[in-house]
């Protein structure tokens, strides 16, 4: 480049610009090391998910029982088929990037616009699966009550681990005269201030419980089977049941940031914000490739002789995969 | 670079890279779902044998995407280790240490009288 200073050739050289060091053109050096950066970042996050893991270690809510739900199976115990299903999609969609990428090594401007779009409707489909787990997060399945001591009681028919888990609506007696429950926002003007009412209340939790004799509590305790090695909740016996409710003091259904029915509080906390945080590189990772994908088309990359821009932004999209994999297997499988 | 022209289709590679990362995958679910006893009950430095599988597997499939998707096996030497080494260093003190606090932890709440500290 024109440098209007005169110097020595050998400086010209190296600081003249166009100067690739190890290599690599400077765009693509630094995606590699903004993706570096940004690596560690969710390295944070997924370590702190471990570390509170091994905090709660035998209280930590199981994850097969918390992700068991796939499109148009209602009650059937699908643990883990949906976020597979979602890992292949974002697989895909990293398959078809790299093919957009080798098309636009050879300049075929026509097959790197048809890649790039598959791309884009996979990271789409992507979001959408996102959307529909955290659905099902939040609004719940089951329900649950609190304890004073801010720890989570589930119901279940069954022993050991037999036990299987039932919803609120299953035994709870409803009591016609209840007022904070069929009383919402929507429907009095009086009722301004406190907590959102569930569906049931503790008293008619309790109603059912004591009516129900088969109905029995279990807690977040892990209990380790010495025979198997499968890990299972400890179901407490009848009159331990009986007992226990007493200590109830909200019911809880589906999850928020504050507090959620499958379990320990920060379990629902860091699911949203580490799902929530790779959604949102997603995200932005369709944006970066819808602008790629007009250029394309427009013939931007054509005239400059070069799809590099494909390829930093394939870099992103696969760094976008890559984390997948590790909130899959720490999130979801370990 | 790329404008050169010179390079010939990868696709053939690309597919092969796709079929193991979905094969690993397939194996990571099964392996989830029917959870063998073999593998369940084994303990290393309290962790099951399983949960070793799942993230040395999850480690390969970090390898293909990186090494094959994002190019990185066509880069310099020094580049790779400038990405690569970096992160595997400190990611790894980060998890060692971290999780050892965490366990810490866990331990101080299971037996020791000084719970109220933390």
């Amino acid at each position: 480049m024109g440098a209007t200073v005169t110097t020595a050739a050998t400086k010209e050289n190296t600081w003249g610009g166009g100067n690739e060091p190890l290599k690599v053109s400077y765009g693509k050096m630094m995606m590699w090391y903004f993706i570096l950066s940004d690596s560690l970042t969710f390295c944070g996050f997924l370590v702190g998910y471990g570390f509170t893991r091994y905090k709660f270690m035998d209280t930590w809510p199981i994850a097969d029982e918390v992700f068991n739900h796939f499109p148009f199976l209602h009650g059937v115990d699908a643990p883990m088929y949906y976020v597979a299903l979602m890992t292949f999609i974002l697989i895909f969609s990293s398959v078809t990037m790299v093919l957009a990428v080798d098309a636009g090594h050879q300049m075929k401007k026509g097959k790197v616009a048809t890649y790039m779009f598959l791309t884009i409707l996979g990271g789409l489909v992507f979001l959408g699966s996102q959307a529909w787990e955290w659905k099902n997060f939040i609004n719940g399945t089951y329900g649950a009550v609190e304890t004073r001591g801010g720890s989570i009681l589930h119901f279940v028919k069954g022993e050991g681990t037999e036990a299987k888990q039932i919803a609120l609506a299953d035994f709870a007696i409803v009591d016609e005269n209840r007022d904070e429950a069929t009383l919402t926002r929507g429907k009095g003007t009086w009722f301004l201030k406190g907590p959102e009412a569930a569906t049931y209340s503790i008293a008619e939790v309790k109603a059912g419980l004591l009516a129900n004799p088969d109905v029995k509590i279990r807690t977040q305790k892990t209990i380790q089977d010495p025979e198997t090695g499968r890990r299972y909740k400890e179901v407490l016996t009848r009159e331990q049941s009986v007992e226990r409710i007493n200590d109830a003091t909200i019911v809880v259904e589906g999850a928020s940031l504050i507090r959620n029915e499958y379990g320990h509080k920060t379990f629902g906390d860091f699911f949203f914000f580490i799902t929530g945080f790779h959604g949102f590189h997603v995200f932005t990772g369709i944006l970066i490739n819808i602008v790629i994908f007009f250029n394309v088309l427009l013939g931007t990359y054509q005239k400059r002789g070069s799809y590099e821009m494909v390829e930093k932004g394939g870099l992103y999209w696969h760094f976008v995969d890559l984390v997948w994999v590790f909130v899959f297997t720490f999130f979801y499988l370990v | 670079m790329a404008s050169e022209g010179t390079h010939q289709s990868n696709t053939k590679k690309i597919w092969t890279v796709f079929a193991i990362l979905s094969i690993i995958t397939l194996v990571e679910v099964v392996l989830g779902i029917i959870k063998p006893e073999s593998l369940h009950q084994v303990y290393i430095y309290g962790l099951s044998l399983l949960n070793y599988i799942f993230i040395i597997l999850t480690i390969a499939k970090a390898y293909y995407i990186m090494w094959s998707f994002m190019h990185l096996e066509h880069e310099k030497k020094s580049f790779q280790w400038s990405v690569a080494g970096v992160l595997g260093f400190l990611c790894v003190y980060l998890i060692t240490l971290v999780l050892i606090e965490g366990n810490y932890i866990y331990d101080v709440f299971q037996s020791s009288q000084y719970k109220w500290i933390f």
